[in-house]
């Protein structure tokens, strides 16, 4: 694959560049951004983060090997994580990765042929109240079973819109790493505030009018 | 005596649009914020320091004092970063609040930091959550409009920027110091302690690191007062806190109550173990704290009660297993998942952990034998105290603990040759049938 950075991109590394008080904080959003424009961690995209910041190639990769989030191959346009971590690996989220590499005929950390789905098992995600989990981009799937992931897979290898259960439209993998990288797309509005597992105490305290103390000082009354 | 739930935190996430500034402010929201700016730096850490809040993120520091720390008029920078790299398994509460309330954390980190003189606060959110970044940068961005942040904030003449900062996926970086090495561009790896954060953080400057559930702790304290946050929680443990249950539970989800509560109290408000089943092993904090049985069901989920119990509170993250779970394959999993995350830079955890997973594994499939489970408390014990820092500690918890409540099961891999279990039956979709 073609390296893309241009001096657009390398603009925007040193725009990131400037938003920390030293520099090097930038790297890890500067090499999300790299990932946005080449697909993945790129020989090149790692000499311009090393240009930018005075660093060596080495250096640089040295950062980029340790994060799981950095790849070393291109990713497809949708990176379907499964949660194999205990909990969710036991509500059914081993049973789903099977299910989901038979599926999709890949292994672990491997792409479809025709470049749609990156399939990787992914450690807790935080979302256990929802399990078993799967990220779609880093969206939240919540509550999946072998059945619901294969008709989400589906769905994204089709090209059908997708939509987060708490979260927004699937973008592609590219773009949620810009976003990452600190330059939002404006859809933080799509979506809702919170699930139902969210707000499992919130609704059983309405329904029986618990409450925290209310004092003179309480936030109710202020407003 | 304070209800049975106290919402506060997320008193507003069942709000239209909870997420918007103008969905906060409609609630009394930034006016804590207010409050602040017309004290004393001093005062806003006495308050803080009365109220007994302590680190919601595993630890439990107090935090007033570890605010305290930082060393004034050295000249220095100071720096707030938020920990916002929930991670530990089983952990599930500071990214609800991000997502459905963001600002409730913006407003705390603003006046935390003007009350440890910080005018720069860093908001280290894990990458693997795309909304929850969208919604922070949005908040932020909100909240500067609003001038909430920038400079002369509301003509206080106190100045902030706050940066949203996407981690790229390691556990190790929930460990503060961990996070300042990633914070700074470099490999997460734990830094040698002392000297502490609070004297040679972020760019060896004086910095506080505390979690977002603390930080967004911080408003309603100031706005309430001290008395009425030590009014719920118990002697020690003051205030109330999110519990996340998850797992073989009728109705998982979070659960803010004031600290104490026990695991059958929070059971029954969930409808207990899934419908035919009972409880065999449960986590109070995380898997780093050492597992419960039915034995704890009555345990006050505090500090100081958990801890004298054998574990720990941690995260309060209550994963709930029922008796269809194999818990040497859950130990194996955990054990997986430390040896994947062991950041390498200390002998102790990234050697023992990839033994422990070598033996649990062996274990698992019946091809061990007895004096394995020596060996797995061995190394435990070889690991426990004498790793750079508590991820090495943490994965021996899960291991010790369902050695001392699980010997027999471990056994019965041995005799059965293989795991006794049928996983299908642990699972969310099992059929009712099939699992009573």
């Amino acid at each position: 694959m073609p390296a893309q950075i241009t001096d657009d991109t390398v603009a925007e590394l040193h725009a990131i560049a400037a938003r920390y008080p030293k520099p090097r904080s930038a790297l890890l959003p500067m090499l999300h951004l790299v990932q946005s424009v080449d697909g993945y961690v790129t020989p090149e995209g790692v000499e311009a983060c090393a240009d930018l910041l005075g660093l060596t190639a080495v250096e640089v990769s040295a950062v980029a090997t340790f994060y799981s989030m950095y790849k070393r191959r291109p990713v497809g346009d949708y990176h379907v994580g499964v949660c194999t971590n205990t909990l969710c690996a036991v509500m059914g989220g081993d049973a789903i990765f099977e299910r989901l590499k038979d599926h999709l005929e890949v292994g672990n950390d491997e792409t479809t042929d025709d470049g749609s789905v990156t399939l990787e098992h992914i450690e807790c995600n935080a979302a256990c109240d929802y399990a078993p989990v799967v990220m779609v981009n880093w969206e939240f799937f919540d509550n999946q079973t072998p059945e619901s992931a294969v008709a989400l897979v589906d769905d994204l290898t089709a090209g059908n819109e997708v939509i987060a259960t708490r979260g927004a439209r699937v973008c592609r993998w590219r773009d949620a790493e810009r976003v990452l990288a600190g330059f939002p797309d404006g859809r933080g509005d799509e979506g809702l505030a919170a699930g139902p597992a969210s707000l499992a105490g919130l609704a059983l305290a309405r329904e029986r009018q618990w409450s925290a103390p209310v004092n003179g000082g309480s936030r109710e009354e202020q407003s | 005596m304070t209800d049975t739930l106290t919402p506060v935190l997320t008193d507003n996430w069942d709000q239209d649009r909870a997420w918007t500034i103008a969905a906060y402010e409609q609630r009394g929201g930034y006016g804590a914020l207010r409050k602040a700016l017309g004290m004393d730096q001093d005062a806003v850490i006495d308050i803080v320091k009365e109220s007994g809040l302590r680190g919601r993120g595993g630890a439990g520091f107090p935090t007033g004092m570890k605010w305290g720390f930082i060393p004034q008029g050295d000249g220095k920078p100071h720096y707030l970063v938020v920990n916002a790299d929930e991670s530990e398994p089983g952990t599930c509460k500071d990214i609800p609040l991000m997502l459905a309330t963001p600002h409730t954390l913006v407003e705390g980190v603003i006046i935390s930091s003007y009350a440890i003189r910080s005018n720069h606060a860093f908001i280290y959110c894990r990458g693997e959550v795309l909304h929850v970044v969208r919604r922070l940068q949005q908040a932020v961005a909100e909240a500067y409009a609003a001038g909430h942040l920038g400079t002369d904030i509301h003509g206080s003449g106190y100045d902030l920027e706050v940066t949203v900062h996407a981690g790229a996926g390691a556990y190790i970086c929930g460990e503060e110091t961990a996070l300042l090495d990633s914070l700074e561009g470099m490999r997460g790896q734990p830094r040698l302690r002392p000297p502490f954060p609070a004297v040679a953080g972020l760019y060896a400057c004086p910095t506080v690191v505390n979690n977002v559930e603390t930080i967004a702790s911080v408003p309603c304290i100031v706005a309430n007062g001290a008395a009425w946050f030590t009014s719920m929680g118990t002697e020690k443990s003051k205030g109330m806190t999110i519990y996340s249950l998850s797992g073989h539970v009728t109705r998982p989800g979070q659960y803010e109550a004031p600290l104490g509560i026990t695991l059958r109290e929070l059971l029954d408000l969930a409808g207990g173990v899934r419908d035919g089943h009972e409880l065999k092993f449960w986590t109070p904090g995380g898997s780093s704290t050492p597992i419960l049985t039915g034995a704890h069901l009555d345990v006050p989920l505090d500090y100081e009660a958990v801890g004298a119990a054998g574990s720990m509170l941690g995260t309060k993250a209550l994963q709930i297993f029922d008796e269809t779970t194999c818990v040497v394959r859950a130990v194996l999993r955990w054990t997986e998942f430390y040896k994947h995350e062991s950041c390498g830079k200390c002998t102790p955890c990234r050697e023992g952990t990839w033994w422990l997973v070598q033996i649990l594994a062996r274990l698992e499939q019946g091809d061990g034998n007895e004096a394995d489970l020596d060996k797995l408390l061995d190394l435990s014990d070889n690991i426990l105290g004498r790793a750079f820092c508590a991820l090495g500690d943490g994965a021996t918890a899960p291991i010790t603990s369902s050695i001392e409540f699980f010997r027999d099961e471990y056994l019965a891999h041995l005799r059965d040759r293989g795991c006794p279990y049928d996983p299908q039956l642990a699972t969310l979709y099992a059929p009712a049938e099939a699992t009573a």
